[in-house]
């Protein structure tokens, strides 16, 4: 089935049916329901059949490129191995089939996961208490922002609106902030890319709520400067937020509770290896320090002394976040990574993804600029080639790499530099993979040189070759609709 | 002994280190400073094997009560069709991230324009995004998506009969968005067109969010509700239950701009609220205000059809802090549950789907009150789920059916108990039910 | 190098104004088209809707970057590009000839400290 190329609604046919449920042998019919509350239109639903709808999503499969397809050195994005014991324990029938709003005595095992998963992340991270409600990375931001606002409002201080953000940050992060109701103001990176201390100083008063950062930031650079950065900011009354996104070459190694940060969040889905699905559902839980406990949103979990557990709300909450308590299978298979880890192996997780991140670092740069040339953490940034002369572009790096059978690294973020190129391995990746690839980028190299409408051109072996998003965006084709 | 993650021999790190310049791997973390260094032991069990890993997770899902769920509230329980699970569970789904390299995600990329296409289809409306997180913050972004659609106006309506749930998490956005919001009295179990027309007077209202299928399972009759809100240059939004719009009046045909709501009812698993997936549909005129990821169609550089992201730039990696939101993720494999699903069900299995459960919903309405211990509230059609009035105090109730297996009775903050049934509750069932209630008396 | 044209004022902020029969028309200029590439989006305010001088009227939405419209000038919105609707890749291939808004200005509603075409030049050459 090469080529495929079919949507579902073009192989429906009338009268086909994908389903297959009892016969209706109920007195009360729906025609009883007052004309003006039904439906009028037909939905226009394909009528397909099982076997249809299995060999197309069969089909549409093959287009994508996974983790478990190859090498995803996508950076800040932490695509490492998805462990499958992760998705058996979490489909296990005993907590899929628990109704969230069912009494706590009938799903303590439910509890039990969340509780026990609050700790480990606790332990991992030196926070005291973490929220599992948040849904996502975003999210988790969002809601660790309310925490903050809620406490300066809870102490009457109306005024901290404003929250610095270093101009590397993610695009959520001034996002979140603003969704918040906060204010951004910019603190600018120093020519190595770190927080500049000296910009910060002016923007501390006391309408400051607090500092977003990512620690290593987004050039995969720890921020040494931590502690002062720390001090100059909870010495104005302000809170430390950390942001997780970057949070696996820590792990096992550097806790965000011990520099300082009051706030944090973490993204299972890059850090505890549960799948990324294609763009979600991921799960962000929010950490805070022992002092913003009762700032947590609801429903928080907790466990009484004789092993029952509890669904109760602090007294300052921010309120609540989620329908009910977040994504709950995806919490089942970070707890089952942390404990197939245990205490051991999870010493070795950061600094393995630091080494595989710095040997592609040091076994690449003379061929593309380092802009920063010291040691990285999990991932690091390239300013294009070093050999500007042939004017390719990382855009064409990108696509190129996937003629080679890899799948791209970021590129054009962070916007510090042009012509950007973010590779982060992830500490599941072999030295032989990291080899195949930096052969890969060397030939590019010699490409870009040698033949670079080979790249121009590039992707070329594809389902489908470089698309015009200039015409998607300006006559937006947004849904199917039959041919009339 | 290795670890089964992690693929480097001792032999592969001395020679990435060699490479590298590092003396060890503590090498590499020789810019943080030394007191940062976590030297203490994790207070985390032994690593465990797999087995013993099965063995824990099994245990801790077996202290789960297994209960024969009545309940909705938000959340249902449908049947899920074995393809499902079979399909979402492939990996190049499963452990693909977000399709930004076209090229290699037209698997993606797919099924989510097949995704909005459906959800165009069951909502009446022009244009959906690629799914939310859940229903209710499908609602808050509905609420501030309709901000950024009218201009100068800084008050949002929400009906009194919306799930609690759902009021609680706009709430919560609201506060600290700085959005004023008012709340739509209930009149009779449904959203009161007297009061929402007082409050829109003011003409600061940039939005009203109802609920088509209410808190009491009420099917909501909005006739009336979107000419009011549009003479005062606001958007209707309503949140509907995405399975119930197979049979009952949708958005579009009530007029309404906006939709939200939330696609677990499209036969996800419970699983204690999530993952589900949200969605949020608009009107063509207000798709450049919408959040979220959308997928468009296009062409490659052969001409062949293809897929990709588009009107990124309402997003926030490009709007940053002018976004209309914050929101980078999408549920997409959520998605791709609720695509499998329609595909499967299709336009007769949804209906289907909706008749058993109404029709069973109905004869337990009826078997409820022919007891005597429970008396109607309103008296208004529902669809699947219901509340009544009850002489037996509610938590002695709910304990009582608890204790028998059933998962039925949920009191509502406002004093009556709810329940609901789909079309996997069978006669017998509903009947060991009314039963096991009986017997209490 | 990008081009600029005579008899139009220019702002900081890349849009220029030229007067036409006492109402001022609005447009951005190449160099703001060039740096945001191919556009595809133009977000106009509506007709009778009041703009002011430094304050966002709109926004042009490429398809990476979004930049917003900063007005020149104060005044009445009185027409838009409809043309631009369908076709706003017009700001690409005809910058100064596809305005955006046409503005009955207020009195005092164009600022003293727009450019002139040279100081224009000038101002985009040293950036």
């Amino acid at each position: 089935m090469k080529n495929y190329d079919k949507l579902i609604f073009e192989l429906s046919v009338e009268g086909r049916t994908g389903f297959s449920l009892p016969d209706n042998r109920w007195e009360h019919r729906l025609p009883e329901i007052p004309e003006v509350l039904c439906r009028r239109s037909e939905s226009g639903l394909p009528q397909v059949s099982e076997p249809d709808v299995v060999r197309h999503y069969t089909n549409l499969s093959s287009m994508n490129f996974g983790v478990d397809t190859g090498f995803y050195p996508l950076g800040s994005c932490t695509m490492k191995y998805n462990p499958k014991i992760n998705e058996e324990t979490a489909s296990l029938p005993g907590f899929t089939s628990v109704h969230p709003l069912q009494p706590e005595e009938t799903m303590q095992g439910t509890l039990q996961v969340c509780h026990e998963l609050e700790k480990a992340l606790c332990a991992v991270t030196g926070m005291a208490a973490f929220t599992l409600c948040p849904f996502a990375g975003a999210h988790g931001e969002l809601t660790g922002l309310m925490i903050m606002r809620q406490y300066h409002m809870s102490r009457n201080d109306m005024k901290r609106t404003k929250v610095i953000v270093p101009d590397s940050a993610h695009g959520t992060n001034p996002a979140s902030a603003a969704v918040c109701g906060l204010r951004v103001v910019q603190v600018r990176s120093t020519p190595d890319g770190t927080i500049d201390v000296e910009d910060l100083k002016p923007l501390l008063d006391d309408t400051v709520a607090g500092i977003m950062m990512t620690n290593p930031n987004t050039l995969g650079l720890f921020e040494t400067e931590i502690s002062r950065i720390a001090d100059l900011v909870h010495g104005c009354g302000g809170l430390l937020y950390y942001d997780g996104a970057n949070m696996n070459p820590l792990l096992g190694k550097v806790r965000p509770g011990d520099m300082g940060f009051d706030i944090m969040h973490l993204n299972l889905h890059k850090t505890f290896s549960t799948p990324h699905g294609g763009g979600g559902p991921g799960s962000g839980p929010v950490g805070v320090s022992a002092a913003l406990w009762d700032y947590l949103p609801y429903p928080k979990v907790t466990a009484d002394g004789d092993g029952k557990y509890h669904l109760m709300s602090g007294s300052h909450t921010a309120g609540r976040v989620s329908g009910f308590m977040g994504n709950f299978s995806v919490m089942v298979k970070a707890l089952t990574y942390i404990m197939m880890l245990g205490n051991k192996n999870i010493r070795m997780a950061g600094p393995l993804a630091a080494l595989n991140a710095n040997y592609v670092k040091e076994s690449l740069k003379d061929c593309y600029r380092l802009p920063i040339d010291r040691v990285c953490k999990h991932e690091f940034v390239f300013d294009g080639l070093a050999d500007t002369s042939s004017g390719i572009t990382a855009l064409e790096i990108a696509k190129r790499l996937l003629d080679y059978g890899f799948h791209a690294p970021t590129i054009y973020f962070p916007l510090l530099f042009h012509q950007a190129i973010m590779i982060e391995p992830t500490e599941t990746e072999s030295k032989d993979t990291l080899d195949a690839f930096i052969e890969a980028m060397r030939n590019i190299a010699r490409e870009a040189v040698s033949e670079p409408d080979i790249l121009h051109d590039a992707p070329h072996g594809t389902p489908v070759r470089r698309s015009d998003e200039t015409l998607a965006a300006t006559r937006p084709v947004l849904r199917y609709r039959q041919v009339e | 002994m290795g670890f089964s993650y992690f693929p480097h021999t001792d032999e592969d790190i001395r020679e990435m280190l060699k490479k590298i310049g590092a003396g060890s791997l503590d090498d590499l973390y020789s810019d943080v400073p030394e007191e940062f260094i976590f030297k203490g032991e994790f207070d985390l069990p032994e690593p465990m094997s797999e087995m013993e890993v099965r063995r824990k997770f099994s245990g801790m899902a077996g202290r789960n009560r297994s209960l024969t769920v009545f309940c909705g509230c938000g959340a249902y329980d449908h049947y899920s069709p074995a393809v499902i699970q079979y399909l979402i569970s492939r990996s190049e789904f499963q452990t693909a991230y977000t399709p930004y390299q076209a090229e290699v995600s037209q698997g993606t990329l797919r099924y989510i324009f097949e995704y909005q296409s459906m959800i165009t289809m069951l909502t009446g409306l022009d244009c959906s995004n690629a799914s939310m997180y859940d229903g209710a913050t499908a609602a808050a972004e509905a609420m501030m998506m309709a901000l950024a659609c009218t201009k100068k106006k800084s008050r949002v309506l929400l009906s009194s009969t919306l799930l609690p749930q759902v009021l609680e998490v706009v709430g919560t956005y609201a506060r600290y968005h700085g959005i004023d919001i008012g709340h739509v009295q209930m009149s009779d179990g449904v959203t009161s067109l007297e009061d929402l027309q007082r409050q829109l007077a003011a003409d600061d209202v940039a939005g009203v969010l109802v609920p088509s299928l209410n808190r009491y399972g009420i099917i909501e009759n909005l006739e009336g509700f979107a000419d009011a809100v549009h003479a005062h240059k606001g958007l209707l939004m309503t949140y509907s239950d995405p399975s119930a719009l197979a049979v009952i009046r949708t958005p579009g045909e009530w007029g309404a701009d906006i939709a939200c709501g939330d696609c677990q009812s499209l036969g996800m698993p419970l699983s204690a609220g999530g993952p589900y997936a949200g969605y949020l549909a608009c009107r063509q005129d207000y798709v450049r205000k919408m959040p979220g990821r959308i997928v468009g169609e296009t062409v490659d550089r052969d001409g062949r059809r293809s897929y990709v992201l588009t009107l990124q730039a309402r997003e926030q990696h490009i709007r940053r802090e002018k976004a209309t939101s914050n929101i980078c993720s999408n549920q997409s494999l959520m998605a791709l549950y609720a695509t499998i699903y329609l595909s499967l069900l299709g336009r007769d299995g949804l209906r289907q789907v909706n008749a058993l459960s109404y029709g069973g919903a109905h004869y337990l309405y009826d078997r409820l009150l022919s007891t005597g211990l429970f008396s109607p509230v309103f008296d208004k059609p529902f669809l699947k789920e219901f509340v009544l009035d009850t002489v037996i105090p509610a938590e002695r109730l709910q304990q009582h059916l608890c204790d028998n297996g059933f998962f039925a009775a949920l009191a509502t903050d406002d004093g009556h108990v709810s329940f609901c049934v789909t079309e996997k509750r069978t006669r017998e069932e509903i009947d060991s039910l009314v039963d096991c209630i009986s017997n209490m008396a | 190098m990008a081009k600029v044209n005579e008899g139009l004022y220019y702002s900081e902020t890349h849009e220029w104004v030229r007067m036409v029969d006492g109402y001022a028309l609005v447009g951005i200029t190449d160099y703001a088209q060039h740096a945001l590439g191919n556009i595809v989006y133009v977000d106009m305010p509506d007709v009778d809707d009041e703009v002011s001088a430094d304050e966002e009227f709109g926004a042009v939405e490429s398809v990476k970057a979004a930049s917003d419209l900063i007005s020149p000038v104060t005044g009445t919105v009185t027409e838009t590009n409809e043309a631009l609707e369908n076709t706003p890749g017009l700001l690409n291939t005809d910058p100064y000839g596809a305005w955006i808004v046409k503005v009955r200005l207020a009195e005092d509603g164009l600022p003293g400290n727009l450019m002139d075409a040279a100081a224009y030049a000038d101002f985009c050459a040293n950036l």
